[in-house]
């Protein structure tokens, strides 16, 4: 068995801590992070966007300069997520692009995939995934296990659902 | 050459350099067309000499006080003050995504009112990016706060964008003026800013970063000393009725000079930051958009544009100039509208400001014909999808137009 791990800043610790007693111990671990190439060209652009400074602009582009850091950051984010999970011989999968489209190809290779929820946490849903994470468990090509990269919020945190909001305040007490 | 024939090939000159700066074939400088078009506008009597001896002299100034905030920025950057911004951001964050978001908000709208939007575009960006990796925080919301800041927070002063130096000439209104009529606009468009980043990267600003480890801050206290004393000088040589262009020359040579002599810039380097492509581009764009305006297009615009300094005239002034801004550049909607609105007055000329200064965060390369062009030219290539960019643009542009420029107008019945 397969389980990869997406990883991404703000919810991996949690995600390793909430995941790593679930793995099955034969399972093959691998660990994913993925550079957001937009992010990176939102950049880039905005530098280029500037007309007539056309000596003022970094020779190789600011989205390169900005790249190489970037998969740096992601090794060393992946790295300290390896030692985290006490497991050096994992593989580890570093991919540059839009985040939810390489999750879901990478995927492709693992037969679970381990996210974390992202959006409001602090209450049980709505909103609980950010919209890449949404994308990802609308969309995956392998089973999806996802986690509370901290505590889970009490069930009592969901709204009650309108109607039996109005129902409560014009029903007579039962009993 | 006068009349029509000679409006029709202004007009052409003028689309020509436009797209020669958009489209850059063979990565050229934009110089290689701007330069000649102007010459030949003068060449052919398109543009009289008096008059375009008028307009160069209104321009130098100008062009010498943003040489003077590019070489400012550039030898700050070799003194470590942007470094040290992201290690001192990094450490007062503690790690915490939505306090790193506040000082990104703060730093950002600072160098971009002190050092320009292109020191923050340029300079800043690839800062904050490395400090949210540092810190392990997810980048996102701060590389998109900056490139809209870069714009948005360009309003307060003549040096914060180009399109400012050139009204501000315009106007005739006095440096410390300018910066009094917008201060209130440039909070607003800030604060509007904050509060749709804030919701909209919620997803984003998740988690506890690294802290940052026990580096000390060392603040690099003589290039900070130079720009502060620098922007006292631009009020204080205001007051006095000097040029505060020697204020910023000022600054830059305080801070070129030790660079000189430690050998941390070389005489290349400061040539190189002077820019002079770019500034005889200004000067040629001027020269050739007066050529336009002079040979009828000005009383066109005069015609279009609203009269007045009520308020729906000042909201019709910031959207025309923001959709003119979008639809071929900042640079060359604001030389085109100039005229018509200072004749008016200071408040039109900064209702227009806000349109050409905050309508570019529409799209992430400041017009929709840059933007065409990139598409096309990376058709075959992997452009990423841009939709949440453009989507942010769409819901804070029209809440910042709208926001500034009632702030303006509040400000214009205070202090004006």
């Amino acid at each position: 068995m397969h389980v990869m791990l997406w990883l991404a800043e703000g919810t991996w610790e949690g995600c390793i801590d909430a995941a790593a007693p679930l793995i099955p111990e034969d399972a093959r671990v691998s660990l994913l992070y993925v550079v957001p190439e937009d992010v990176l060209h939102a950049a880039g652009a905005a530098a280029e966007g500037l007309i007539g400074r056309w000596r003022s602009r970094p020779q190789t582009g600011l989205t390169e300069q900005m790249a190489a850091e970037a998969m740096a950051s992601g090794e060393a984010l992946v790295a300290a997520a390896a030692e985290l999970l006490g497991q050096a011989d994992v593989g580890r999968v570093i991919r540059r692009g839009r985040i939810e489209r390489e999750v879901v190809q990478a995927a492709e290779a693992a037969d679970l995939l381990v996210a974390a929820r992202d959006g409001d946490r602090s209450r049980l849903g709505p909103h609980s995934l950010g919209p890449a994470t949404r994308f990802v468990v609308d969309h995956a090509p392998c089973s999806v296990l996802l986690v509370w990269p901290d505590e889970a919020p009490d069930v009592d945190s969901i709204p009650p659902p309108p109607e039996s909001r109005r129902r409560d305040q014009s029903a007579p007490p039962r009993g | 050459m006068s009349g029509a024939p000679g409006e029709t090939l202004a007009i052409v000159l003028l689309a020509a350099t436009l797209i020669a700066a958009v489209v850059r074939p063979r990565r050229l400088s934009e110089v290689v067309v701007s330069v000649p078009a102007a010459a030949l506008v003068l060449a052919l009597g398109i543009l009289p000499l008096h008059v375009a001896a008028k307009e160069a002299r209104s321009l130098g100034p100008t062009i010498g006080f943003l040489a003077a905030v590019l070489v400012l920025a550039e030898m700050a950057r070799r003194d470590g003050l942007f470094a040290a911004a992201g290690t001192w951001m990094a450490a007062a964050s503690r790690g915490r995504p939505v306090a790193l978001l506040g000082l990104v908000f703060v730093v950002g709208s600072t160098v971009t009112a002190i050092l320009s939007l292109d020191a923050t575009v340029v300079l800043l960006t690839p800062v904050v990016f490395a400090t949210a990796a540092t810190l392990r925080l997810r980048a996102r919301p701060h590389v998109y706060a900056c490139t809209h800041l870069a714009n948005s927070a360009s309003l307060l002063l003549p040096v914060s964008n180009l399109t400012n130096l050139l009204a501000y000439r315009a106007s005739g209104l006095s440096f410390t003026r300018f910066g009094t009529i917008m201060a209130l606009p440039w909070l607003a468009a800030i604060a509007v800013e904050w509060l749709v980043l804030r919701r909209f990267f919620a997803s984003d600003l998740v988690g506890r970063g690294v802290k940052d480890s026990e580096r000390p801050v060392a603040l690099p206290v003589y290039p900070l000393a130079v720009i502060a004393l620098t922007l006292v000088g631009f009020f204080v040589t205001s007051i006095a009725h000097i040029d505060p262009a020697f204020a910023a020359a000022a600054g830059a040579i305080a801070l070129v000079l030790p660079a000189l002599r430690s050998g941390k810039a070389s005489l290349g380097d400061v040539g190189r930051a002077v820019d002079i492509p770019f500034l005889a581009f200004v000067l040629a764009l001027g020269l050739i958009v007066s050529a336009v305006s002079y040979r009828g297009l000005g009383s066109a615009v005069n015609d279009l544009v609203p009269h007045g300094s009520s308020l729906w005239s000042l909201l019709a002034l910031a959207a025309i100039a923001a959709v003119l801004a979008n639809a071929i550049n900042n640079l060359p909607a604001v030389l085109l509208l100039l005229p018509a609105a200072a004749a008016v007055g200071a408040g039109p000329v900064m209702a227009v400001l806000i349109g050409v200064n905050t309508g570019p965060n529409l799209t992430y390369v400041g017009s929709l014909a840059t933007l065409l062009w990139r598409r096309t030219l990376r058709r075959h290539e992997v452009e990423p999808p841009m939709s949440e960019f453009l989507r942010l643009g769409a819901l804070t542009v029209p809440l910042v137009l709208l926001v500034a420029t009632l702030a303006l107008w509040l400000s214009l019945r205070v202090v004006g």
